[in-house]
């Protein structure tokens, strides 16, 4: 047993840090949550070029094949600076279900592409009820000849407006069980027959799109493995996604803290800094204890994905996402509360983490959702 | 990163499980919470158990072989502590202060003749520790010790009054904070005293606590004979001292209290199963079910989160202000869990164990209770938040604190 990051892990972290305040500064997060596309090329050639999109695909498609740890490491310090852009639906979700449902040509084609930079994919899964089960998977996807028609409308689809391919679950078999009959798509966001449109969302750093199929075709070759069979290598893709969320979250909530905290060290009241009132320091003290006992979850959770047997996958990942998303957004009110009228305002930072906190929360299964699934494997 | 324990730990854990099995008293009932109706009864087990851990070499894993320890590591003592809490936690309650704080503050404080003395001791089974720290006017401020030490023909003349004293009914020896330099500065005039408890002046009187159930005691000294051998470290390093037995007792115990817990976890499902609500199974009930899920994410943060300060205390690490995490972490959920389990038997929750109709044995009344207890022992929840505001963080003292301190 030894957990502790190790000394590459440390270094990469190092290096995430340095990027982050250097290239996606506060300046640049609140310019990109104005701005409708949310990233500028600059910035996401140079982080291409520190390796990240590449950093989980195998090396027989030109990545790095690390851990989920090591990325969960990055991911904490874009958590922290909150960096904008579609980095997570790229990389923790759609490539990741290529790695996991493609067929060799498929994964050639796409992978390669997304080490390098050159092309930027996302997944379109949730529905109007938002629900992370696939029972709530009820797009319908019709065989015609060949290929399929899609029909229906996909919700809350990171950064579908700056894809080049979307990976879209929908329905082809209806049965009892269902988590069968589900397919995975690879779908051009801009052929004919699907629109995608930005959603108004409260956190303005991780767009979120409606993407709508009217009598959409899909050829056979678009089928993302095999038909029917999608949900079981998504449900992998989905656990590994909701702890890169744990570690986004951790990261934020650890600035949240600090902010928190500084700030009580310094604004005077009552001829004293607010720290000194009990009041004031056992929040922050609150924040730190939730803080470090999330990580210590995320540790665990980013663990069992890589080594973990199913069940441990599947028990750690929604033990963690219940419990890192509900950390950051009670430090993220937490701090405001602090900063008092400060943190109220649109100037301060802090209203932008709590707006992250919010949307990764309900993110990939909110936190009652998560709670259930531990409930199941616990008790049946 | 690797949350599995190596193979060689594995088989030893195996190991451990068979011979645990077989060496359990002969009367021992798994599916009690409770098979000793007298503290005098639970710590003959007690003592019993500790002996045969003992023989069998179980007893002080990572102590060194010259004090009659294992020279092992701390992992191994883990595995035994894990394994003894979540098979028989009521055979391990008297050691709690005896291994959670006196032999880890002897071993590192101690003198080679205090360390000979007592260790051996300790591990076999002979000694039962109590820890005499709080006073009526010394609680959350400890350092308020008013219980006087004068040192007097080679020896410490004790005069005083603890209370909340744990186990002290049934302790052989006392880890002991009194004051022995009044003049000094509040931190700086105490000491810290090893003091058996047979010698003449010493009275113990049980306080019956919440539960109905005698663990804790005033203990009164009067004109106590204590050799000045049995000084802890110099005259004045009693506070010192004290804090780093405070810090030792939360290392091991976020372990082995997430094995108790997880083992609660197992009864509360059990009892879900088998209980009904308003003609519904209660394991079906969604409000309940969120419950037992969030108890279970608790009851793994504690777990997680121990073992990654077990972790970093294997690689050499002295124990600091972050252990009050740990304090949190075992004391504040385990009164949602207990409250989450009574709110799951309605009005069947005031039942309590002996009738026909209890739940369980009365367990989850009774440590719905004891829970009240974890928030204030040991430093109470707001002590831990301003360690951690303080200390961790870098947070000002507050006014008054700060003043007296200077």
């Amino acid at each position: 047993m030894d957990i502790r990051l190790n000394e590459d892990q440390i270094e990469i972290a190092r290096q995430a840090r340095r990027f982050c305040e250097n290239e996606s500064p506060m300046e640049y997060v609140r310019a990109m949550f104005e701005d409708e596309r949310g990233f500028t090329d600059d910035v996401w050639r140079k982080m291409v070029d520190m390796g990240w999109t590449a950093l989980r695909i195998p090396e027989a498609y030109g990545g790095l094949d690390m851990d989920l740890m090591d990325l969960a490491v990055i991911l904490e310090e874009m958590g922290r600076a909150m960096v904008p852009g579609p980095f997570f639906s790229n990389v923790l979700l759609a490539a990741e279900a290529v790695m996991e449902a493609g067929t060799e040509p498929q994964k050639e084609r796409y992978l390669s592409r997304i080490a390098t930079g050159e092309t930027i994919g996302t997944l379109a899964l949730h529905e109007s009820d938002g629900g992370a089960d696939p029972g709530y998977v009820q797009m319908g996807a019709r065989p015609v000849g060949n290929g399929f028609v899609l029909n229906g409308t996909k919700l809350f689809v990171p950064d579908a407006h700056v894809a080049d391919f979307l990976v879209c679950a929908a329905r082809t078999e209806s049965g009892e069980d269902p988590a069968e009959g589900i397919t995975l798509f690879l779908v051009d966001p801009k052929a004919e027959g699907v629109s995608v449109s930005l959603l108004p969302t409260m956190d303005g750093t991780r767009k979120l799109c409606a993407v709508e199929f009217k009598d959409a075709d899909v050829s056979a070759d678009g089928v993302l493995g095999e038909p029917n069979k999608g949900w079981k290598p998504l449900s992998r893709v989905l656990r590994r996604a909701q702890v890169g969320l744990c570690a986004e979250c951790i990261g934020g909530a650890q600035r949240a803290m600090e902010i928190a905290t500084e700030y009580a060290k310094v604004r005077v009241q009552f001829d004293q800094p607010i720290g000194t009132f009990q009041a004031v320091k056992h929040r922050c003290a609150q924040i730190y204890v939730e803080v470090e006992s999330a990580r210590s979850i995320l540790y665990w959770a980013a663990w069992a994905q890589d080594h973990g047997d199913i069940e441990e996958a599947a028990l750690a990942a929604s033990v963690a996402k219940a419990y890192c998303s509900e950390v950051y957004r009670n430090a993220t009110a937490s701090a405001i509360q602090v900063l008092g009228g400060t943190g109220f305002s649109w100037e301060h930072d802090i209203h932008l983490y709590l707006k992250r906190a919010q949307a990764n929360e309900v993110a990939l299964g909110d936190p009652a959702y998560h709670r259930e699934q531990v409930a199941q494997l616990i008790a049946g | 990163m690797d949350f599995r324990f190596t193979p060689e730990q594995e088989a030893f854990r195996e190991e451990f499980i068979s011979w645990l099995e077989e060496n359990l008293p002969d009367d021992w009932d798994p599916s009690r919470y409770r098979n000793y109706d007298s503290s005098e009864e639970l710590a003959r087990a007690h003592k019993d158990l500790q002996r045969r851990l003992f023989e069998a070499g179980y007893a002080g894993l990572h102590y060194p072989k010259e004090y009659d320890g294992q020279g092992r590591t701390l992992m191994e003592e883990v595995i035994v502590l894990q394994t003894i809490t979540s098979t028989c936690a009521e055979l391990r309650m008297p050691g709690v202060i005896t291994f959670g704080m006196a032999a880890p503050v002897i071993l590192i404080c101690g003198s080679e003749e205090q360390k000979r003395e007592f260790l051996p001791k300790t591990l076999d089974g002979t000694h039962i520790w109590c820890q005499g720290f709080s006073e009526p006017n010394a609680g959350s401020d400890v350092a308020n010790v008013s219980t006087r030490a004068v040192k007097k023909n080679g020896h410490y003349i004790v005069n005083g009054q603890k209370t909340w004293t744990s186990f002290a009914h049934i302790a052989d020896y006392c880890i002991l904070l009194v004051r022995t330099d009044p003049d000094a500065k509040k931190h700086k005039g105490l000491s810290y005293l090893l003091m058996d408890m047979k010698l003449p002046g010493i009275e113990v009187r049980p306080i019956t606590q919440i539960t109905g159930e005698q663990e804790f005691n005033e203990l009164y000294m009067e004109d106590v004979r204590v050799p000045a051998a049995m000084l802890l470290g110099k005259e004045g390093d009693g506070w010192r001292i004290a804090i780093t037995t405070l810090m030792f007792e939360r290392v091991i115990g976020d372990v082995t209290m997430a094995a108790v817990y997880q083992r609660n976890i197992e009864r509360m499902i059990q009892m879900a199963s088998q209980s009904k609500r308003s003609g519904k199974a209660v394991i079906e009930d969604p409000i309940f079910r969120q419950q037992l899920a969030q108890a279970y994410i608790e009851v793994m943060v504690l777990k997680y989160h121990g073992l990654r300060n077990l972790s970093q205390q294997l690689q050499g690490d002295i124990p600091g202000p972050e252990g009050s995490i740990g304090k949190l972490l075992w004391s504040e959920p385990n009164q949602r869990i207990t409250e989450a389990a009574l709110g799951m038997q309605g009005p069947g929750s005031q039942i309590m164990g002996g009738s026909p109709w209890s739940v369980q044995d009365g367990f989850w009344q009774f440590s719905f209770l004891r829970s009240k207890g974890s928030t204030i022992e040991a430093g109470t929840s707001e002590i831990q938040r301003n360690i951690i505001g303080e200390r961790v963080l870098g947070l000002p003292k507050d006014i008054s604190r700060a003043v007296r301190i200077q």
